[in-house]
């Protein structure tokens, strides 16, 4: 699924929940040299954290497996890729809706494919029983005459 | 994380700073837990000036949060969110159920 980008990183991290912070800052990172806007930057990290989070809690449940990052570079698009090799999702449908939780005991507010989808531009995600999951989210970013204010657009927001 | 406490009558005030993820719900979730139970409070208020960072996770626990308090006949507000959080409180549907306020005075004068 990867694209020859020649722009690009890949990253694997074990599925440990102390990760998901690590993970959306090395992505706003990378992300950065698209010289983003601050909000620009708390979606992809919002986004991120989801599908992150996703991982460590449902494709592994008590276990700790590997989840692979992958993000590139098109022209002003920021494509991130997030893989695990867990149980895959049964009913993608019936997940994406708002609310629906296979957690609620764990306080889950259902909400994770909802804003992945409220935050990035798309949301492709490919799963399968016992195969995993990848999520797959495209960020166009602004480009910068059109952002209208130098102070945000100088700073890119990489605070953590 | 950093959580501060403080009691305004019958408002239970929770200063958080930091990142409310996954990994620190269940940090909050505790001193919550160890505070309302200890004190004869009523309404919550959640000042966010210091979160940094918020997701899905951190709705979750909120929505917990408010299950507990309006059982008990109270109301919960969030103050001081920043521009990243107060969009993800409003996706989210959290505005539903929760007031939000810029400043935690005001807040304090919407549970008066």
């Amino acid at each position: 699924m990867e694209s020859g980008s020649k722009d690009y990183m890949r990253l694997e991290i074990p599925s440990l929940s102390r990760n998901e912070s690590f993970a959306r800052a090395v992505i706003a990172a990378f992300a950065a040299r698209l010289d983003p806007t601050l909000e620009e930057i708390s979606d992809i990290k919002t986004a991120v954290s989801e599908a992150v989070t996703n991982a460590v809690i449902h494709a592994y449940e008590n276990e700790i497996g590997p989840i692979i990052f992958y993000a590139c570079i098109e022209n002003s698009d920021l494509i991130v890729e997030i893989t695990d090799q867990g149980q895959g999702i049964p009913d993608l449908e019936k997940v994406k809706q708002p609310f629906y939780t296979s957690k609620p005991e764990m306080e889950r507010s259902g909400m994770g494919f909802t804003i992945m989808e409220s935050f990035m531009d798309e949301l492709t995600v490919i799963t399968g029983q016992e195969e995993g999951t990848t999520v797959r989210m495209v960020k166009k970013i602004s480009a910068k005459s059109s952002k209208g204010d130098a102070i945000n657009g100088g700073q890119n927001g990489v605070s953590d | 994380m950093q959580i501060k406490v403080k009691q305004v009558k019958n408002n239970l005030i929770i200063e958080l700073s930091g990142e409310l993820d996954h990994h620190h719900a269940a940090e909050f979730r505790e001193k919550f837990d160890a505070e309302w139970n200890s004190k004869a409070v009523r309404n919550l208020i959640l000042n966010f000036a210091g979160i940094t960072f918020m997701d899905s996770s951190g709705v979750g626990v909120i929505i917990g949060r408010y299950k507990q308090v309006d059982r008990e006949g109270g109301k919960v507000a969030i103050s001081n969110p920043t521009p990243g959080v107060k969009k993800l409180i409003e996706i989210s549907g959290l505005t539903r159920i929760v007031s939000v306020f810029s400043t935690e005075e005001e807040a304090l004068q919407s549970l008066e």
